[in-house]
């Protein structure tokens, strides 16, 4: 039933859940104690995300480059790159209409 | 004989259905992608109205994501109580799993509430409706899990653990850790940035 992907175990589980603590604990305290230039911690809050949410495909979701069907994978990537494409221009757009209207 | 092909078919049929599953994940992933943008192009459109500086309270935000990613481990264990064929490990995880999500969702309409009694509800400026649709289609999300959640408590308690329920319970736990995802963005896009 579950050979769509490695078989979940409360390892797995306890194991994502500490790295997830960690990841979110993490940017929360830099920013409630935190004394780095708004910049920096605004980087690193994005990195922290980015790191979590692959700690939570990996462990929660069990995705993994050799179990998970190959058609999977490339279905999230295709979405990764619309959302990039979609996401990216329209931020450009957006920011260079502000831009100009200044 | 004729077993072996039907759980062979079986299996094909629960793999095409998990790739089907992550097709509309990825959809939905697009719809959120679009509502973070349209959040940050918004963010600073106040019109004259509150921030989210003074608005959101970071403690209550903390607390959310603790709860919810409480629900996401609890149901890990019923996904491993299920490959473990244990009925009532299952439906006791489920129900815990509940009672979290249930907390998640009064935690942020007590937010929501808040927030509208003093005057900063989603028509005071285009930062506030942009931040009540991206958390609120969340919060909606994650009610509707719920839902599903009742669902497969009453499917698991009345049929068992068959390979259908089996495979659709999968599917709910993809869409719940899915959830917990999202709301990654939610608090590192939203919250944290909002305070800072």
């Amino acid at each position: 039933m579950a050979n769509t992907s490695a078989q979940p175990s409360p390892k797995t589980y306890l194991v994502g859940l500490v790295l997830a603590l960690m990841l979110t604990a993490f940017p929360f305290a830099l920013v409630v104690w935190g004394s780095l230039p708004r910049m920096q911690i605004l980087l690193v809050i994005a990195i922290a995300a980015v790191i979590q949410v692959l700690v939570h495909l990996r462990f929660f979701l069990h995705l993994d480059l050799t179990h998970t069907p190959r058609e999977n994978l490339l279905a999230i990537a295709f979405a990764a790159l619309l959302i990039c494409i979609m996401m990216g221009g329209s931020f450009w757009i957006m920011f260079d209409l502000n831009h100009r209207m200044m | 004989m004729t077993g072996a092909v039907t759980a062979e078919h079986e299996h094909d049929t629960h793999e095409e259905k998990t790739l089907g599953f992550w097709l509309y994940l990825m959809s939905d992933a697009i719809i959120f992608a679009l509502l973070f943008m349209t959040y940050v192009v918004m963010v600073n459109n106040t019109a004259g109205g509150p921030a989210g500086r003074e608005l959101f309270d970071v403690g209550h935000v903390f607390a959310e994501t603790m709860v919810l990613l409480a629900s996401s481990i609890t149901f890990g264990f019923a996904s491993v109580a299920l490959v473990s064929k244990s009925k009532a490990g299952v439906l006791a995880w489920l129900i815990i799993t509940f009672l979290l999500g249930f907390s998640f969702v009064a935690m942020e309409i007590i937010e929501f509430l808040g927030m509208i009694a003093q005057d900063a509800g989603p028509g005071r400026s285009g930062f506030l409706s942009a931040f009540f649709t991206l958390v609120g289609t969340h919060g909606l999300h994650v009610s509707l899990g719920l839902v599903w959640i009742v669902v497969m408590l009453a499917q698991v308690a009345v049929k068992g653990l068959t390979a259908p329920v089996g495979s659709r319970l999968m599917r709910l736990g993809l869409f719940w850790h899915f959830l917990d995802i999202i709301w990654i963005g939610i608090f590192s896009v939203v919250y944290l940035p909002g305070v800072l």
